[in-house]
């Protein structure tokens, strides 16, 4: 009924112990929508986040505990290895689905960009085209299956949520007919092992995840300690300010989407060579896996907090889970479904429980004042302050 | 002539009995205490009971004390003035009468002795106290009417909405105030003040007895402020106690009769003004004398920034001027004149449609803000908390946010480095904050402000753009920005200074143009500009005799 007060300036003499900033902020009412997690400042996020980091850590080991609980077999080399590659193409894409997330866009286009790449490799292969020009054409193809994106979030200035819901149609009406109903499988031998051997001397470990380990690194370092990737988080706290210190918002974003789109086609090909084939519906439903990933690993859906560490242990995690509860026969890939589901919902919501008990707890206080006030007569004791409320 | 309607009495506490105030002109005389008969509350001047009283309250948010032991008494018919340096507590205090805090200890008082618990917003307006924030939330594809009627709309039979009543009721009011602001309007569109107006509506049509004034007139033009008073001066002839918080302290001398000085959480000083000058005020606030600053008159070297027949459309037109190296320039007008629109365009966040923006003899790339930069520019905008500052980020990485590139070694930025850069700047500026590492909402306004001037002044830029600099905060920050504004301009800095405040201008400014309405209209030589001559030509009210050198006829 009564509109929203803004919270307006903080006056305290002194800045607060940042770890104690856990309730109402003292900046600025944030922009319209309330978000949630900008009610944080960056010390009790911070914080918060690395407690986040260490819970994947737990969850990690828990995991696979479950894991070899349900089967001795769980840390063979074989399981691993086929838990790595099940997971390893997802979590190579959460990277720059990470750094897109990190500046409040999402690409939900990443699947289908991976279809097509993979479905053009099988067409190109059938054609008889070299696999070197097949990789340049490829790349290419990511460029501008990612610039499309990019140009109509940051040009046209249409939000990259519904954009990216377009093209996640379109680049996978466009597979669908690259390719037709045919199957392509004779890639060279070479290829065809990346999905059954692991790297020479660490059998468990697929290609895929040692690719994504290396990928990881550059990530983490370009992300955590370059300027480029201090100018993501400014653009995802805060993109007016960001554009006000010189921070070209339009053209960081353009180029994420790119790398989104060419990392995407790379891992086009190689899902193809480790499936040994291309064919129709590849890769369907990627997209989710992906973010699911991501916002495991404790990136704010938001914009402007997350790191790399946390989604490579949010992507074990997530393949762990799955493994463990396949594993045991109990449980199938449908079962599975439910508690990723069940795991993206939780990793937005968990990071935000300090702000509904906070909620909650006002409520419950307000309730309890409100009885005082009926008995104006008795002295009225103060309601005790929420704890750890600054402004 | 006004005529209280239907809507009863602001004066009448406890609800026993309506009495209509007939009340003549709004424009009250002099800031004494009121002089009516009309109402049994406002005749004893002496001895009434304060209508509403906060005793020795305390507040503490975690170890920072907002609020020791403050009291302040409230009294109907009469505005009460509230000043004091940021983080003095003023906010603090205004979020007790709002119901936002609840103080650790003290207590609210109404004006029957009776101790209020007030546990959140709905509490305060139950108690007859309406809060009226700088910038107020509306709803804006809501008309003025709803707004002020949100959630308590006249009804008619069946529930419906009474359209024509809630029109009625929401003209009647803002007669009452004395401003004709259309109840069908939707609020999109309105200016800041008449939002404001449309708050205070709101208020009245509750029947507030207390209306808290949270820096009302930080974002009004001149003009504006101007009808602000009149509907303070109605409210408080409505039997109102208004609580007055500004910075400015002539608003202070021309509009309140009482007022209370807070400094680091205390209370220093609680009378009636008419015993008070403002040096005795400043000195309250800050604890010490301020010097008045004394400019010497130098010689400016040459034009490092030119701005050549800037234009568009519909924004700004023909706007053409130089800023030599070694002078301040001070573009004034009122609010909406086009002032930070021409300033943000030379910088390069928005874009213009012809014209020409040079650095020396470098043409700035037009909307690219980096490019700018590179050529020497800084620009502190308008809006400290969305432009100036990521408020979520540390003070470190704001300061280094617009040097990143310089404090990288082989593209990697080096953490002590940073750090040691920020702290040093941070040093410079005398920015006072617990950890440097902490957020930049952890800093009050003043402090925020001079994070980012030295997010900005750390790249040593040869031409530096403020766009209001010392907007809302505390008289002792604001005199070291102008002293450093100054000491900028001595060392060789071009300044281009937006400001609405006049006196700032006057103080500070070698050089003055005036904007109306898009357009350059008058410069003045610092010593040949008064306030009244500017505000002739920013309101457009003379024949201004145009001295513009670049003026292209």
């Amino acid at each position: 009924m009564a509109p929203e007060i803004p919270i307006e300036a903080t006056e305290a003499a002194q800045p607060v112990p940042a770890g104690s900033v856990a309730g109402e902020p003292p900046g600025a009412p944030p922009p319209e929508g309330g978000r949630a997690a900008a009610r944080f400042g960056l010390g009790g996020v911070f914080g918060r986040l690395v407690r986040w980091e260490v819970a994947l850590c737990v969850a990690l080991v828990f995991v696979f505990g479950i894991g070899v609980d349900a089967s001795g077999d769980f840390l063979s080399n074989y399981n691993l290895f086929t838990l790595c590659t099940n997971i390893g193409d997802l979590a190579i894409m959460a990277l720059p689905m990470t750094l897109i997330v990190m500046v409040g866009e999402i690409d939900l286009s990443v699947a289908s960009t991976l279809a097509l790449s993979a479905e053009t490799l099988g067409y190109l292969w059938s054609h008889g085209w070299p696999m070197a020009a097949i990789f340049v054409v490829v790349i290419a193809l990511g460029v501008v299956l990612g610039a499309i994106n990019g140009l109509l979030v940051t040009k046209v200035g249409l939000p990259s949520l519904a954009v990216t819901i377009g093209t996640l149609t379109l680049y996978r009406g466009l597979a669908n007919v690259v390719l037709g109903p045919l199957t392509v499988s004779d890639f060279p031998a070479p290829f065809n092992e990346l999905g059954v051997n692991g790297v020479p001397g660490l059998p468990f470990l697929s290609w895929s995840v040692a690719i994504f380990f290396v990928l990881a690194v550059i990530f983490g370092v370009v992300l955590h300690g370059t300027p480029f990737g201090r100018s993501l988080y400014a653009i995802g706290l805060n993109k007016e300010a960001a554009s006000h210190a010189g921070i070209r918002v339009p053209r960081v974003k353009m180029g994420l989407f790119i790398l989104s789109g060419v990392v995407c086609a790379l891992v086009g090909m190689l899902y193809a060579f480790e499936l040994s084939s291309v064919g129709e519906n590849i890769g369907i439903g990627f997209e989710l896996m992906v973010i699911t990933v991501v916002l495991l690993g404790g990136v704010s859906i938001f914009g402007g907090r997350g790191t790399i560490i946390g989604v490579v242990l949010a992507a074990f995690v997530y393949g762990g889970l799955r493994s463990a509860l396949l594993i045991s026969s109990s449980f199938n890939e449908n079962d599975f479904q439910i508690v990723s589901g069940g795991l993206l919902i939780l990793s937005v919501l968990v990071p935000n429980v300090p702000l509904f008990a906070e909620r909650a707890r006002e409520l419950m206080r307000r309730r309890a004042a409100r009885g005082i006030i009926v008995s104006p007569e008795s002295s009225s004791p103060t309601p005790p302050p929420t704890q750890g409320m600054v402004t | 002539m006004r005529e209280v309607s239907e809507q009863g009495d602001p004066t009448n506490p406890g609800g026993q009995g309506s009495q209509n105030v007939e009340r003549g002109r709004l424009a009250g005389g002099a800031a004494d205490s009121p002089s009516t008969a009309s109402t049994q509350l406002l005749s004893q001047t002496g001895a009434r009971p304060p209508i509403l009283s906060v005793r020795e309250a305390t507040k503490a948010f975690g170890a920072v004390h907002a609020l020791e032991g403050v009291s302040i008494d409230l009294y109907a018919g009469e505005v009460h003035a509230l000043v004091g340096e940021n983080g003095a507590g003023k906010s603090t205090l205004v979020k007790i009468f709002g119901g936002v805090h609840q103080p650790d200890s003290g207590e609210l008082v109404d004006a029957d002795g009776h101790a209020l618990v007030l546990t959140g917003p709905a509490d305060a307006r139950e108690a007859g106290i309406a809060i009226i924030f700088q910038e107020p939330t509306l709803f804006p594809d809501l008309s003025v009417a709803e707004n002020v009627f949100i959630g308590r709309q006249p009804r008619r039979s069946g529930g419906r909405i009474d359209h024509r009543a809630m029109r009625r009721q929401a003209r009647a009011l803002f007669e009452r105030l004395g401003v004709p602001l259309d109840p069908d309007r939707p609020a999109r569109g309105l200016s800041i003040a008449e939002q404001q107006i449309v708050e205070i509506g709101k208020a009245l049509s509750f029947d507030a007895k207390v209306v808290v004034m949270d820096e009302p007139t930080a974002a009004l033009s001149a003009t504006e402020v101007a009808r602000l008073f009149g509907v303070v001066q109605s409210l408080r002839d409505h039997g109102a106690a208004v609580l007055f918080i500004s910075h400015r302290l002539e608003e202070v001398f021309a509009i309140c009769q009482r007022v209370t000085v807070l400094r680091d959480g205390r209370r220093v000083l609680s009378q009636l003004l008419g015993e008070l000058t403002a040096g005795d005020l400043v000195r309250a606030m800050v604890g010490r004398d301020i010097a008045a600053r004394e400019r010497t008159q130098h010689d400016a070297g040459a034009a490092v920034l030119r701005v050549a027949e800037l234009q568009r459309a519909g924004i700004f037109k023909d706007i053409s001027f130089d800023v030599r190296a070694g002078e301040i320039v001070a573009l004034a007008g009122l609010v909406g004149a086009g002032r930070s629109e021409v300033a943000r365009a030379a910088f390069g966040i928005d874009v213009y449609d012809s014209g020409r923006v040079l650095v020396g003899e470098r043409a700035l790339h037009k909307g690219r803000p980096i490019d700018a930069m590179r050529a020497g520019v800084a620009f502190v905008p308008e809006d400290r908390r969305q432009q100036g500052l990521v408020m979520d980020m540390s003070i470190i990485d704001n300061i280094s946010l617009a040097s990143l590139r310089r404090l990288s070694r082989h593209g990697l930025l080096i953490p002590s480095v940073e750090r040691s850069f920020a702290s040093d700047w941070a040093a410079r500026l005398q920015v006072k904050y617990g950890n440097i590492a902490n957020p930049a909402t952890s800093l009050s306004g003043g402090n925020q402000q001079k994070v980012v001037l030295a997010k900005w002044l750390s790249r040593e830029p040869a031409v530096i753009i403020v766009d209001e600099p010392t907007r809302g905060i505390d008289v002792a920050t604001k005199a070291e920005v102008h002293r450093l504004l100054v000491e900028l301009s001595r060392s060789g800095v071009a300044v281009l200074m937006i400001s609405s405040e006049l006196p700032e201008v006057l103080a500070v400014a070698d050089r003055i143009l005036v904007m109306r309405e898009g357009r350059l209209v008058a410069e003045f030589a610092r010593a040949n500009a008064s306030e009244e001559r500017i505000m002739a030509a920013a309101t457009g009210q003379a024949d201004v005799p145009v001295a513009l050198e670049s003026s292209p006829a």
